[in-house]
């Protein structure tokens, strides 16, 4: 089975701070990762790998740095690792993104590809079923079970909002994946030999035969207009005394707006 | 286009550089210099004291543009069915879609596929002018593949100038695959939609960094412009039973389709966990402590007719069930009334129900951040707190 894993290099948007004066992101001293999701995804291939042999290839495109992030995940189990680096990417949106993905998956070719259900930077959950469709195969999202694979087939179990559904396809297909799909691997210690010692396939526009006019800012049909801080509530009354006091001004307080 | 640094009049005072979410501009030789991973998001203009982060001007010129923008007009909604009954979001998105299609002085068209003509009667009545309706039974299920070749066709020939989805599990999966498809620009889980006076262009506003930042994304050059909408946050329209519309039958040719449902499961709980469309949502967090904890939240619910949520805590410690979870990697919710019970309030909870109507937090830290988002706080134990109100509410509603 040849398995190629999309992760993303993101700030941990868990350590992020607004700062209250510029209403700006700060971004000093918070760690890069791996795309959380796409951790679960790394799993996921590996465990296929085990049972069934090929190879996962850990794919990226970013800034020269994202080679930590693919480093990380071979230390984690992945085989090979390729890095998509171009200035002429830069700016690119989920389109151009999933364009470039895909134009990549091509050359390196894979019966499975497996992607986060979401990055936490953009949080857009597009460029997974975006890069299926410039492949031309289908896919399944929010995978949160794998219940068979053999050849040419695999069925999964697919999260929704009031339950789940139990989804068949053939193979190639893109998978995304939810977080309670398994529970990713630490590094091991022969994978951090691995890691530091494995060469990194780089790919830029030229390798992967990207159409200038489908990358980058050029490329992509969205653009940012601004970002700002969002809002916070300020009406907020806070009701004191004993408990019993509190609870009493409460049902007060919904009486008085017919809430109860 | 590019952003760059009048190198020569810049202090060296690195305030942009940790306003820059991308961290694409660094120091040389005490200048701030902006290098490739550059997204264009403006905002080290914005901040830079010195004002001296400028763009360049060749942006037009740069990029291709579709050469027939003007062709493009009304505005489309998908509306979303579940085992044969529209959404509540669709009603939301014709709440919305109308407002804009009044704006630009056009129609509102919605697409509905696998449902029967009087849900179709029911778009029309929320404030669509004309559905497209396609009854095929194989279209009853949600499939990726099918749904996206019959909703790009319309598309294609009806021409929109804009096009909703709910940013549903649903909306989420497929319509990607349209936008990849139609070669145009997609904004996910938008929570305010605006047209721009003058250029008429859609303003998308979506939470982006686990809702850190919002930012207002366009698709100026391609249409049409795409956005899937966050559920619970756009106003429903106004409902009119008499109102009159036409419902056009599209008929389709063999479906095939390369995935395949085979089964949908439905989790039951012991209390159903509709939550987007619940109205009063009792939610427990690490605070709950455990299953007793929720068993107590439960019965608040009950006696308030709510339902229960949780924060990723409370599941993570396998108290609830992923389903109830609210936020960033659960649901986002809008009740009437949302009472959080032992939540500190981590900005990924608070982006999953901050819009809620009513906001209650009970928590013994009077620190903690849920008191930033909420219109009355309650410092206390929540398991002195709790007991009593449920005890309150049964005497007030006489249960
Ligand atoms: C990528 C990512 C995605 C995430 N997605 C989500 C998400 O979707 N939803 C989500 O909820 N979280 C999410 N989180 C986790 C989030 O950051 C917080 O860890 C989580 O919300 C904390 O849950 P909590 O408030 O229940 O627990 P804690 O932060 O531990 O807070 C417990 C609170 O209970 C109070 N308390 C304790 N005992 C009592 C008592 N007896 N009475 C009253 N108050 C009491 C404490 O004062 C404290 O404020 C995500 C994190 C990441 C990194
Ligand atoms: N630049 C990228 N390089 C590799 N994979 C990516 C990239 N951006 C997104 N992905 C993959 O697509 C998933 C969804 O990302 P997003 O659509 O940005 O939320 C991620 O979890 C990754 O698996």
């Amino acid at each position: 089975m040849n398995i190629i894993v999309c992760i993303k290099q993101v700030p941990d948007t868990a350590e992020i701070r607004i700062n209250p004066e510029t209403n700006t992101l700060m971004r000093e001293g918070v760690p890069s990762i791996i795309n959380p999701f796409d951790l679960h995804a790394l799993e996921a291939g590996i465990k296929i790998k085990e049972q069934l042999g090929g190879k996962v290839l850990v794919l990226t495109m970013g800034p020269p740095q994202a080679e930590t992030a693919l480093r990380e995940a071979i230390s984690i189990g992945a085989d090979e690792a390729v890095l998509l680096s171009d200035r002429a990417f830069a700016g690119s949106d989920t389109w151009a993104t999933s364009y470039i993905l895909a134009q990549a998956v091509r050359k390196l070719g894979a019966d499975i590809i497996f992607c986060g259900k979401q990055a936490i930077d953009g949080d857009t959950a597009q460029v997974g079923p975006e890069t299926a469709e410039f492949l031309g195969i289908p896919h399944i999202s929010y995978v949160i079970k794998i219940e068979e694979i053999k050849d040419n087939y695999i069925r999964v179990q697919r999260l929704m909002d009031e339950g789940y559904d139990i989804v068949e396809s053939g193979l190639p297909v893109l998978l995304t994946v939810v977080k309670e799909l398994n529970q990713p691997r630490m590094p091991s210690l022969k994978g951090k030999m691995a890691a530091k010692k494995a060469e990194i396939k780089k790919m830029g526009q030229a390798e992967i035969e990207a159409d200038e006019n489908n990358i980058g800012l050029k490329g992509s049909p969205t653009q940012v207009k601004n970002i700002f801080a969002p809002q916070v509530k300020t009406e907020r009354k806070m009701l004191a005394g004993a408990p019993e006091e509190q609870v009493d001004a409460l049902i007060a307080e919904l009486r008085g707006i017919k809430c109860l | 286009m590019s952003i760059v640094v009048r190198i020569e009049k810049c202090t060296g005072c690195e305030t942009c550089l940790s306003s820059c979410p991308f961290d694409a501009i660094v120091m040389k030789e005490g200048k701030a210099f902006i290098n490739e991973y550059c997204n264009y998001c403006k905002t080290c203009i914005s901040v830079c004291p010195e004002g001296v982060i400028i763009e360049t001007e060749e942006v037009s010129n740069l990029k291709p543009q579709m050469s027939n923008l003007k062709d493009y007009k009304d505005v489309l909604v998908f509306a979303e069915q579940r085992e044969g009954k529209v959404a509540t979001v669709a009603y939301e998105l014709l709440g919305i879609g109308r407002r804009l299609a009044d704006e630009l002085g056009t129609k509102l068209l919605a697409v509905l596929l696998g449902a029967d003509e009087s849900e179709a009667s029911e778009l029309i009545r929320w404030g669509a002018d004309k559905v497209y309706l396609c009854r095929d039974a194989a279209l009853q299920k949600f499939n990726d593949d099918s749904y996206a070749e019959v909703l790009t066709n319309v598309i294609k020939e009806q021409k929109p100038s804009i096009v909703l989805a709910g940013a549903t599990p649903i909306g989420r999966s497929f319509i990607p695959r349209v936008a990849a498809r139609l070669r145009t620009g997609l904004t996910a889980d938008c929570t305010s939609l605006e047209i721009d006076k003058e250029t008429k262009n859609l303003l998308q506003v979506r939470p982006a960094f686990g809702g850190n930042i919002m930012a207002t994304i366009l698709c100026p050059d391609y249409r049409p412009q795409m956005a899937t909408v966050r559920p619970r946050v756009m106003k429903k329209g106004e409902y009119n039973k008499n109102r009159t519309g036409e419902i056009v039958n599209i008929q389709i040719d063999e479906i095939t389709s390369r995935t395949k449902v085979v089964e949908t499961i439905k989790e039951i709980s012991g209390i159903s966990v509709n939550l987007h469309e619940a109205e009063i949502i009792v939610a427990g967090g690490r605070g709950a402590g455990g299953d007793k904890g929720f068993k107590m939240l439960e019965e608040l619910a009950q006696a308030f007719g709510g339902v229960v949520g949780a924060s990723r805590a409370a599941v993570d410690e396998g108290w609830i069930s992923y389903s109830h979870q609210v936020g960033q990697t659960g649901k986002t919710v809008n009740p009437k009334i949302y009472i959080a019970c032992g939540i500190s309030g981590a900005v990924q909870h608070l982006v999953g129900m901050q819009s809620s109507d009513i906001i209650i937090a009970i928590n013994k830290n009077p620190e903690a951040p849920i008191f930033n988002v909420a219109t009355y706080g309650i410092v206390g134990d929540m398991f002195e707190i709790v007991p009593l109100l449920i005890k309150k509410i049964k005497e007030v509603k006489g249960i």
